[in-house]
Formats: structure tokens, C-alpha cells, sequence
């Protein structure tokens, strides 16, 4: 752990993102964009015809929001044993950004159940755990706001945010626990993806692409939050 | 052209789809890099002698 924590400083974070960053929004750039050209040069589907285009930005996004949350759970959990100021800053950073994903989901898997199932929503389990999980971003935010001290509001919201965890593998085998209309993995399954490789590439590039977008938006949140956090504590100074 | 736009009978779905990406991640682009200037100009003008 001591090595992490040697980058978890604050002043290191600054200096270490400031030269990745350049790096990540790069990288960021050139998978979406090729992901999403490729996406559109995709071919119809032989079931669902165009609407499978929907899905290089429906899976993405719902990938995005789960490991959006995965991280920040993880971060909550060591900002709640080691006390490490930076884990904090770094699992505020990352809600709103997890909402958006997860509202995103949402709304683009409505837009391609309606064609394929012939319904904007159903309340199957998939699908009312994954509207759960932007119930928990939505809550942890309410939570960081309705404490006026840091400290105790980042300690509440992160013991939401281990709570709301548990859901995370409900959204992910909802699909093999209960009947649903929702379709089951077809990328990470033992015997390998039982997609064509016309919209696996597309679909591996853009769910890359998305999570390269989300670790930059992450990084920027978290500099912007250090530097929110430095200018308070200049005006108190300059206030004493 | 028009049969690319049409998306083989499901533009109605389609285009949405990625209209409603553009936005909200346009969306979430724009208020982080918003925010990032605030504090950069923030601190800078609190730094300076």
C-alpha cells in the first residue's frame, strides 16, 4: 500500500496527471472516434437490423456505469480505513460522472427495447436494478451535499456507497437469476464473444473509447476538486 | 444516402440514440472543463502577489 499512497499525495496526483493527461484524452480521441466510424460502417444485424448500432452505445455506457461504480466503491472503501484524504476527493469526483453513464443506459436501451421488444421499459430485474444504480449515484450526491463538514460527508456517502455495492453483481447475473427479456452475456463467456467480429471490433474500440473518456473526466474532477480545496484554505488563511 | 439515414426503417430509434450521447456526453465535457477554468483562474488570482 505504501506505494500507492506515494501517488495518492495530492501534490504527486497533480504532477503525475498533468503528464498523463494529454495522453489519456489522445488515446480517448482516436478509440471513440474509430470505434463509432466503424460502429456506423457496421452492417445490419440479420434480427435487428440497424438497431444494432444502438448497442455500440448502449454497452459502453452501461460498462461504464457499472465499473464507474466498482471504483467508486473501492475508493469509498479506502477512504473509510486508511482515511486517505485523496480516496475521497476521488470517489466524490466520480458520481456525477457515474450518473450520466447510467442515465445514458438507460435511455438508449429504452430506445432499442421499443423496436426489439416492443416496450420503452419492463420491470424485469436487469433492468430495475440498473435504474437502482442511478437511484445510488443519485443518492450519494444528495448525501455529499446535505453535510456541511468534508469529513463527515464524505465518511456517510461512502458507507452508501459499500451498501449500494451489493447491487452490482445483481445488475450483472440478473440476466442468468431471474426470466428476462433483456439478453444474456454474449461478450466475456467461456467459450469466447458470440458476436460476428463486425461488431465486436466496433464494440470493443467505443467500450475502450468510454472508458478512456471516463478516466479523463475522472482526472480533470479531481485536479478541479485539489484545486477547489487549495483556494478554500488560502481564503481561510487570508480570512485568520 | 437517404437509406443510410434511414437506418433500415429504424431512424425513429437510431438517431436518438446517438443524439442523446452527444448531448449528455458533450454535456458532461463541457461542465468539467468549465469547472477545471474556475478553479484554475480561482487559484491563480489568490496565488498572485
Amino acid at each position: 500500500m505504501a506505494s500507492l499512497f506515494t501517488f495518492a499525495n495530492p501534490k504527486r496526483f497533480m504532477d503525475l496527471s498533468a503528464a498523463v493527461l494529454p495522453w489519456l484524452v489522445g488515446a480517448t480521441v482516436a478509440t471513440l472516434g474509430a470505434g463509432l466510424v466503424l460502429g456506423f460502417l457496421s452492417p445490419p444485424d440479420y434480427q435487428q437490423g440497424d438497431t444494432v448500432k444502438i448497442m455500440f452505445l448502449h454497452v459502453p455506457a452501461a460498462w461504464t456505469a457499472m465499473m464507474a461504480y466498482g471504483l467508486l466503491a473501492l475508493s469509498s472503501l479506502i477512504g473509510l480505513v486508511w482515511r486517505h484524504p485523496l480516496s475521497d476527493v476521488a470517489a466524490k469526483a466520480i458520481a456525477p460522472l457515474g450518473a450520466i453513464f447510467t442515465l445514458l443506459g438507460l435511455i438508449t436501451g429504452s430506445l432499442w427495447g421499443k423496436p426489439m421488444w416492443g416496450a420503452w421499459w419492463v420491470w424485469d430485474a436487469r433492468l430495475t436494478s440498473f435504474l437502482l444504480l442511478l437511484f445510488l449515484y443519485l443518492g450519494y450526491i444528495a448525501l455529499w451535499n446535505a453535510f456541511e463538514d468534508e469529513v463527515r460527508a464524505a465518511r456517510a456517502a461512502a458507507i452508501l456507497a459499500l451498501v449500494g455495492a451489493v447491487n452490482l453483481p445483481i445488475i450483472e447475473f440478473s440476466v442468468d437469476w431471474w426470466t428476462t427479456l433483456h439478453q444474456g452475456e454474449s461478450i466475456f463467456r467461456a467459450g469466447g464473444p458470440t458476436i460476428s467480429a463486425v461488431f465486436l471490433w466496433p464494440l470493443g474500440l467505443t467500450g475502450l473509447g468510454y472508458t478512456l473518456l471516463f478516466a479523463t473526466l475522472w482526472t480533470i474532477r479531481i485536479r478541479t476538486e485539489i484545486l477547489e480545496r487549495r483556494v478554500r484554505s488560502l481564503l481561510l488563511e487570508g480570512a485568520a | 444516402m437517404s437509406g443510410f439515414l434511414a437506418m433500415g426503417g429504424y431512424a425513429a430509434y437510431v438517431w436518438p440514440a446517438y443524439g442523446v450521447t452527444v448531448v449528455l456526453l458533450g454535456g458532461a465535457i463541457a461542465v468539467t472543463l468549465r469547472a477545471y477554468a474556475r478553479a484554475r483562474a480561482r487559484l491563480a488570482a489568490l496565488e498572485k502577489p
